[in-house]
């Protein structure tokens, strides 16, 4: 038996491929933007909000980080327009990846405020810092910082994911090799190019988290 | 029109949360198999099987699990066998765990002390039994939270063989879903039922880790 594989069939789509990926790019860009900005305003409810907040908030990591990232997409996409919300499939990709983004940024960040030494936060109120400015100069940095390692999992883990969005009909990269492979039949050869291009994209992205975090969020 | 209720729903989708279970346990317990067997190829060869190991980790964890079934199913039909999604589904799940569970034991091998290794061997004891009388007893100790949580991430990860026309819970909803013209009812329920899986044993998890890495801290 010979298997007969063409991959240049597939890669002369490769304009489908290139929309593709910078949709894929474009998704996680956003969400974890967004994601981060929430994760960080969530582990501070979490971790010295009013009691009512940090039930909220836990209760709300805990539905997400225990459902399926596909589960929570179709209820976004599926579920909300019987509720009166209509959404157009790439909003309700952002929204879906962001929510599972900030559910578990916010638990990974709160983490690294746990590990925060009392001594500097008690230097801090003796140099007279308001709450805002102790959790924003203090302890915010030094506890992104350390848990920066766990965040680029996640965000990688996130960019990985956002392949399901391809199930309801957004233009990303797996997407894409769906479609090249309903033009060609060439079924197998669409997947392993789209795999690893996945492969590239969260090889560079790990790179790309690992140059920027101490650059832009947490000073050296 | 037939009319469903609440129940109609739940019921089914109880029916379908078996194929989850089952999924989850055929990938948890193939995963852990291959995953042993790579974690041993690691430690007892040099070189070449590590660097192997590595890339194998990588590749799984770099790439999207959709994809990794998607290649299952269509490889698996590409070498002439007549596959179906539970087999695809299955060997694509096991796969993705072994990747997962190799990566999470190398580490609790690597947190048991160096010297245990240079005690157990200057007591000639072959690679063979140190890895049983001395290395894995107290790394499985260390490795028994972070796995029970992967579980976590299985079960979640089988809600992907939908998409390959696996009939399990996810399949399940979207099927009642289109009969019921409920999306609303049909996919809250769908999600308390994963999280009706999911929550205890991510509980059991946060309670082992506390309890069995009681020595451990300060």
């Amino acid at each position: 038996m010979r298997i007969e594989l063409d991959f240049p069939a597939v890669l002369a789509e490769w304009p489908l491929l290139l929309t593709g990926v910078a949709w894929t790019v474009g998704l996680t860009a956003v969400a974890t933007v967004i994601g981060l900005v929430l994760g960080v305003a969530f582990a501070w409810a979490r971790a010295s909000g009013p009691t009512w907040m940090k039930l909220v908030v836990g209760t709300y990591v805990e539905l997400i980080r225990n459902t399926p990232f596909i589960v929570q997409l179709f209820f976004i996409f599926f579920g909300l327009p019987a509720a009166g919300v209509k959404l157009t499939p790439e909003t309700a990709a952002i929204i879906a990846m962001v929510i599972n983004l900030s559910a578990y940024a916010t638990e990974i960040i709160r983490a690294g405020i746990a590990a925060t030494p009392p001594g500097q936060i008690e230097a801090a109120q003796s140099l007279a810092m308001g709450r805002m400015q102790i959790f924003t100069r203090v302890v915010l940095p030094p506890a992104l910082g350390k848990v920066w390692p766990a965040m680029t999992g996640q965000i990688i883990i996130v960019m990985l994911g956002s392949a399901v969005c391809g199930q309801i009909s957004v233009p990303e990269l797996s997407y894409a090799a769906n479609l090249i492979h309903s033009r060609n039949f060439r079924a197998f050869e669409a997947t392993i190019v789209a795999t690893l291009t996945y492969l590239v994209l969260a090889i560079l992205l790990r790179r790309l988290l690992n140059w920027a975090g101490p650059r832009l969020l947490f000073g050296r | 029109m037939v009319e469903f209720t609440l129940w109609d729903i739940v019921r089914n989708l109880l029916l379908a949360a078996r194929w989850t279970v089952a999924l989850s346990l055929v990938a948890f317990v193939g995963g852990s198999v291959v995953g042993l067997a790579l974690l041993v190829l690691r430690l007892a060869r040099g070189g070449i099987a590590r660097r192997f190991v590595a890339g194998y980790v990588q590749l799984f964890q770099g790439t999207p699990l959709l994809m990794q079934l998607f290649l299952a199913y269509f490889g698996i039909a590409l070498l002439g066998i007549d596959t179906s999604p539970w087999v695809s589904a299955a060997v694509a799940l096991t796969l993705y765990s072994s990747a997962y569970l190799t990566d999470i034991w190398r580490g609790c091998v690597e947190a048991v002390p160096k010297g245990q290794w240079e005690a157990s061997g200057s007591l000639a004891l072959s690679f063979r039994e140190q890895l049983r009388h001395v290395i894995l007893p107290q790394a499985s100790r260390l490795a028994i939270a972070p796995t029970v949580g992967f579980l976590v991430q299985v079960v979640k990860g089988t809600a992907l063989a939908s998409v390959i026309g696996f009939v399990e819970l996810t399949k399940a909803g979207s099927m009642i879903s289109n009969a019921t013209f409920q999306p609303f009812v049909v996919y809250s329920c769908l999600a308390l039922m994963y999280f009706a899986l999911c929550f205890p044993i991510s509980l059991c998890a946060r309670v082992l880790e506390r309890k069995l890495n009681h020595a451990n801290r300060r």
